[in-house]
C-alpha cells in the first residue's frame, strides 16, 4: 500500500494545467459553433471565425490559446476506495502546478498583493486554489483543473438579498451585472450562477456552475428553466462577442444551489470568458491516469 | 454596412480617416507593443521613445518572449484590457503621431477626442485568441527600454494581422458606447419578460 508514487499525482497536476490551456474542451468548441451558426451580425460573425482560427492553432502546435494564464484551479474528488494520502495529493498539486509554468514554460499569473512580485511559479500561499469532494463507491482521484483568467474573474459580483425582495432581485441582479461586464470578460462565455448558501459558498456554487459542461442543464427543472430564461434575456441584450454587438452575448447561463438561512436571498455570478478552459485527469490506484475534460 | 480593409503600416491619415466604426481592418507592417509601465515610463518619467511612432499601431500587450543567440523570439502575445492606459492616449496620438491603438475594451472620451483631432482610431482584437496573434506575428524586430520588460516597448513586423473591429474612429463614433446604449434601451423590454420589472 505504502508503495504508490506520488510523481504520478504531481504529473497529472503539471498536465492538466497544461492541457486546459492549450486544449480546449469539445463541450465548448461546439457551443461557440452554435453560437456562430446562429450569428447574424457579420462583424460578430468575423470575430467567431477568428476564435476557431485560434482554436485550431493552439491544437496544430500545441500552444496556449490565451496568454493569460490565469490562477490555478484544481477540484479534487477522492473516491471512497482510493488508498493515498490527501495531504501528499495536496503537495503534488501545488508541484504540478508549479512545474507546469516553469517545464513548459509558460507567464506566471500569480502575485504577491503588496509587493507585487511574481515569483513564475503560479503558486503562493493559497494556490493553486483546490477545492476538495469526497465520493462514495469510487477508487479513482479525479483532478478537474481550471485556469481562470483575469477579464472574466474581475467581473465577478455577489449580493446578499433579503427574503422580501424575491427571485426578481435575484434575476434583475444576474442580467444587470452581465450588462455592466461589457467586453471584459470576452463573451460569449458562460455565466456562472450560485444561489443560496453562504456568502462564501455562494460565490464557490457561481465558480462551481462555470466548471459543467457547457450547456449541461440543472437536473432541477426550476433551474434549468431559470438558466434558459436567464440566457435568452442576456443574448437579448446585443452586447454581441468581444461586446461590440451581436445576437450571442453567453452560450449558457449555469445555476448552482444550496439551502441558505431563512432571513437571507445570496446570489453570485462568476462569469467565464468565451475560452471556457479545463481539463481532467483521472487517476486510479494502479497509477493509470486518463486525461480527458 | 460594414466594410473590410486590407492595409500597410505606418498609417497614412487618409488611410485612418477612411475608416468607421463596424469597419474590419487587417494589415501588415510593424505594430508597435506598449503596456502600463512602458507608457509610465515615457509619459510619468519623461523618457522619449528611441524610435519614431509616426503613423505606428500600437497594441496593448506583456508579451511572453525569449532571447536565443541575443535575439529575441515570440513564444505567446496576447492583448490586455484597454481602459488602464486609457491616460496615455492622447499624448501617444498628439505628441508622437501613433494612428491606431490596438486593444480590447475600448477607451474613453478624451482618447476619442484625440482620434478625431488628429486623425487615428481604436482597433478592437479578439480577446482569448492570443494563438492566433503570436502565429500573425512574423518577427520581434527590437526592443526599446529593455530593462522594462515583459512591459518595455516593443517592435514587431506583422503579416495579415487581424480580424480587428474599428470600435472607435476619427469621426466620433464609439462602437462600445453605441452598443452599450443599445442595450439600456431594449433593457425596459428584456425586464418585462423576465417578470423583474
Amino acid at each position: 500500500m505504502s508503495s504508490f508514487d506520488y510523481r504520478i499525482v504531481e504529473e497529472a497536476a503539471k498536465q492538466s494545467y497544461i492541457k486546459a490551456l492549450c486544449d480546449l474542451p469539445p463541450d465548448v468548441r461546439a457551443a461557440l459553433r452554435k453560437a456562430r451558426d446562429r450569428e447574424t451580425v457579420p462583424t460578430a460573425r468575423a470575430i467567431f471565425e477568428a476564435m476557431f482560427k485560434a482554436i485550431d492553432i493552439a491544437d496544430a502546435k500545441k500552444t496556449l490559446l490565451c496568454q493569460d494564464t490565469g490562477l490555478p484551479i484544481y477540484k479534487v474528488r477522492v473516491g471512497s476506495r482510493f488508498p493515498w494520502n490527501c495531504a501528499a495529493i495536496k503537495s503534488c498539486l501545488y508541484e504540478g502546478a508549479r512545474r507546469a509554468t516553469q517545464e513548459f514554460p509558460f507567464r506566471s499569473s500569480s502575485t504577491h498583493t503588496l509587493t507585487r512580485i511574481n515569483p513564475q511559479t503560479s503558486v503562493g500561499p493559497g494556490l493553486p486554489v483546490i477545492y476538495w469532494d469526497f465520493v462514495e463507491d469510487s477508487d479513482a482521484l479525479d483532478i478537474l483543473m481550471v485556469p481562470k483568467g483575469s477579464g472574466s474573474e474581475n467581473m465577478s459580483k455577489m449580493q446578499m438579498f433579503y427574503p422580501q425582495h424575491g427571485i426578481r432581485a435575484v434575476k434583475k441582479f444576474i442580467l444587470d451585472t452581465v450588462v455592466e461586464s461589457a467586453a471584459n470578460p470576452c463573451p460569449p462565455g458562460v455565466i456562472g450562477v450560485g444561489l443560496g448558501g453562504t456568502s462564501d459558498l455562494v460565490m464557490r456554487l457561481a465558480k462551481d456552475a462555470i466548471c459543467r459542461p457547457v450547456g449541461q442543464r440543472h437536473p432541477d427543472p426550476q433551474f434549468a428553466e431559470m438558466e434558459e430564461e436567464l440566457e435568452e434575456a442576456i443574448n437579448a441584450t446585443g452586447r454581441g462577442p468581444m461586446g461590440l454587438g451581436g445576437d450571442v452575448s453567453c452560450l449558457a447561463v449555469h445555476i448552482e444551489h444550496a439551502y441558505t438561512h431563512i432571513t437571507q436571498n445570496p446570489v453570485a455570478v462568476n462569469t467565464q470568458c468565451w475560452p471556457a478552459r479545463r481539463a481532467r485527469a483521472v487517476v486510479l490506484p494502479d497509477g493509470s491516469t486518463t486525461y480527458g475534460y | 454596412m460594414s466594410i473590410t480593409h486590407h492595409l500597410t503600416s505606418p498609417f497614412s491619415e487618409a488611410d485612418i480617416r477612411a475608416l468607421h466604426a463596424g469597419d474590419i481592418v487587417y494589415f501588415d507592417g510593424p505594430l508597435f507593443g506598449i503596456r502600463d509601465l512602458t507608457q509610465i515610463y515615457i509619459f510619468d518619467q519623461g523618457h522619449k521613445p528611441p524610435v519614431s511612432l509616426e503613423g505606428m499601431p500600437c497594441i496593448h500587450t506583456a508579451p511572453s518572449l525569449r532571447q536565443v543567440d541575443g535575439k529575441w523570439e515570440k513564444i505567446c502575445v496576447g492583448t490586455t484590457t484597454s481602459t488602464r492606459m486609457d491616460r496615455f492616449t492622447p499624448g501617444l496620438i498628439g505628441t508622437y503621431g501613433v494612428r491606431a491603438i490596438i486593444g480590447k475594451g475600448g477607451l474613453y472620451q478624451g482618447s476619442l477626442d484625440a482620434m478625431h483631432t488628429y486623425g487615428a482610431v481604436y482597433l478592437a482584437i479578439v480577446g482569448g485568441a492570443a494563438s492566433l496573434e503570436t502565429e500573425q506575428i512574423e518577427e520581434v524586430e527590437a526592443v526599446y527600454f529593455e530593462h522594462l520588460h515583459p512591459e518595455a516597448l516593443y517592435r514587431f513586423r506583422v503579416k495579415n494581422f487581424g480580424p480587428l473591429t474599428v470600435a472607435m474612429d476619427s469621426h466620433g463614433r464609439h462602437l462600445y458606447d453605441e452598443i452599450a446604449a443599445e442595450a439600456q434601451r431594449r433593457l425596459p423590454d428584456i425586464y418585462a419578460r423576465l417578470g423583474v420589472a
